[in-house]
């Protein structure tokens, strides 16, 4: 193709001179009917269970930093469902508990988004984000999100702080309050819109185990902040996260199939139990000793934090984990492919 | 416009990396010696748009016969080499540019899938969203990248510099009906010398990105080329994830709010 002219319409000139004719010559021989593997050769060794390119990965794995992004999507969950209690809080007379939860949304939404800019190729370009509003990038919305759920957050805590504008400042505190499941549930549709198996494949459940699992450290930044008299609702409201991260977390490894095997595995599998144990132990603390003792429900409270974080960076290795494995990748769509042949044959 | 890289006329020359490398500028992407046959580009990547891929068998290829004696080499005569043209697919419907949230990814005036590189801040959001692993973040430089389909030359009524440098147009540009058509004779023509393997990749305007911008013709299973069997654009399930999402935020809020219901104001029941 050495003369050819290319335009928007098409290329006009030249085409490929000839047709290499691969294989030809003993026309007839070894041929027998149309029969796949029909071709007179050795069988070869019984077939492997997926073949992959000398093992090397399908996909790039993610080049996000661990630190950065589970530690996002924990300071994200965290804020979100903080402010949520900050409002139960203050609404039913819990004023310490209110003050202590609306500041450490603010601290944590501040540390999120230092995070995601760290983890930028470009920090200096950060305000591209703002540059256009699409609803098919996650981060895009979560950008969006983050620009309005920060303000708010923001001027709740402040305006708790110094006692200025108290109206206004209540205003703020139910934004935060409507804005803060978002931003808790959002993080999950990040992860999941993406060709990582482990995250992907786990869609339906990914958003439970986040919101619950910020429900359940949200409740225990309340039980290390608050007075023991303000932490009743707060004990409850672990419980409820704990079981609702437990739950959906167990359903998602059962209906995940083999994409949820990494959930299980390495150093995924390490942080995913750790996170169970640290909750276990945080919810019963609180349940048992939280109501009674400063020092139990604080200790709780830090249990319930330490796995909520856990569960995070859980989350995120088996991803990456999914990424690097080709097995993730072949198995599961060549599975597919029979199912799709199977149906069509019949 | 697109590619059709046939790879069954490929001879690993690798002239496409080359050609690819010089034009656009792409630095070095690591000297390794890797044991892969003749590969060690390894796969496609920030800092390299163009990957040959080789692949050693001890199958024939149709009723090919070398004539060459082998002597004692005990598999040598049923033994085939693959090799392949590997490049960014500039899929129809392309995840890395849905899920981009700068808009630097976007599609061009010929159909393809370019990265603005003024704009991109890094997020690294297009990596893991790619299918079949094509973009990914250049180290140092912290920006993503990947093939442009020579943007600049077809721009200018130039063909892509691969394509340009393929010896033997396993490499072939132009627009993808014309495409489609030729690479669907050359199949039948395969067959019909009893390559039997030969099938087609990416070439279905129904499969899971809306058919590939970049198609191939191959000798075996995809899998086999490091090519995924049966991808499918991410964003297809967004709808469902948002819905999924909107439910555990209700839950959120819901569940908290009865938490506090239940328990009624600081002294109160409980």
């Amino acid at each position: 193709m050495s003369s050819s002219e290319v335009g928007k319409e098409g290329v006009r000139g030249e085409r490929p001179g000839r047709e290499a004719q691969i294989g030809k010559g003993l026309r007839g021989r070894g041929r027998r009917g149309g029969r796949r593997g029909g071709r007179g050769e050795k069988a070869m060794v019984p077939e492997a269970e997926f073949t992959s390119y000398y093992g090397k990965p399908i996909l790039n794995p993610p080049v996000w930093k661990s630190l950065d992004i589970a530690g996002y999507f924990f300071l994200g969950g965290l804020a979100g469902a903080g402010s949520v209690l900050a409002a139960g809080a203050q609404l039913t007379g819990r004023p310490a508990a209110a003050r202590a939860l609306k500041i450490s949304s603010l601290a944590a939404i501040g540390g999120s988004t230092a995070a995601l800019v760290h983890d930028l190729g470009r920090p200096e370009r950060f305000y591209n984000m703002l540059r256009v509003m699409k609803p098919t990038s996650p981060m895009s919305v979560g950008s969006w999100l983050l620009a309005a759920y920060g303000p708010a957050a923001g001027a709740a805590a402040a305006l708790e702080v110094t006692g200025l504008f108290p109206r206004l400042g209540r205003a703020a505190t139910a934004g935060a309050a409507v804005l803060g499941p978002a931003v808790a549930a959002y993080t999950a549709v990040l992860a999941a819109d993406t060709a990582v198996p482990a995250w992907h494949e786990a869609y339906r459940e990914l958003p439970f185990v986040f919101v619950g699992s910020a429900a359940a450290a949200a409740a225990g930044m309340a039980l290390v902040a608050a007075p023991v008299r303000e932490n009743a609702p707060m004990r409850t409201a672990a419980v409820f996260g704990a079981g609702l991260e437990l739950a959906a977390a167990k359903l998602l490894e059962r209906r995940a199939g083999l994409a949820a095997e990494p959930y299980g595995r390495g150093r995924s599998g390490a942080y995913m139990r750790a996170g169970e144990v640290l909750s276990a132990a945080g919810t019963a603390g609180c349940v048992l000793l939280g109501g009674r003792s400063r020092a139990a429900a604080a200790l709780s409270g830090a249990a319930l934090l330490a796995s909520s974080a856990c569960t995070r960076f859980g989350v995120f290795h088996a991803g990456v984990q999914s990424a690097e494995d080709p097995k993730y990748t072949v198995v599961p769509q060549r599975e597919r492919l029979a199912t799709r042949g199977t149906a069509a044959a019949s | 416009m697109g590619f059709f890289t046939d790879t069954s006329v490929c001879i690993g020359c690798k002239a496409c990396e080359v050609a690819c490398k010089e034009w656009n500028a792409v630095p070095e992407d690591g000297l390794e010696f890797t044991g892969m046959s003749y590969d060690n580009t390894q796969g496609l990547g920030a800092d390299t748009w163009r990957h040959v891929a080789f692949i050693e068998q001890s199958k024939p290829i149709g009723q090919n016969e070398t004539g060459v004696e082998h002597g004692a080499a005990p598999d040598a005569s049923g033994m085939r080499w693959l090799m392949a043209s590997d490049v960014c697919k500039h899929c129809t419907h392309a995840a890395c540019l849905d899920v981009c949230p700068t808009g630097s990814l976007f599609r061009t005036e010929f159909g393809t899938v370019v990265v603005q590189e003024d704009i991109c801040n890094g997020c690294g959001y297009c990596v893991p969203a790619c299918p079949y692993g094509v973009i990914d973040q250049r180290k140092g430089d912290g920006r993503a990248w990947k093939c442009t389909l020579c943007y600049d030359r077809i721009g200018v009524g130039q063909e892509p510099a691969c394509a340009k440098a393929c010896p033997t147009d396993s490499i072939q540009f132009g627009p993808l009906d014309e495409l489609r058509e030729r690479a669907a004779l050359r199949v039948d023509q395969l067959h019909d010398l009893g390559v039997e393997d030969a099938r087609l990749y990416g070439h279905d305007p129904d499969d899971g990105v809306g058919g590939d911008g970049a198609f191939f013709l191959l000798l075996d299973e995809p899998e086999v080329y490091g090519l995924p069997p049966d991808p499918v654009v991410t964003t297809r399930d967004l709808p469902s994830m948002w819905r999924h999402a909107g439910v555990a935020a209700a839950a959120l809020l819901g569940g908290l709010a009865a938490v506090f219901t239940a328990h009624g104001r600081e002294g109160g029941a409980r």
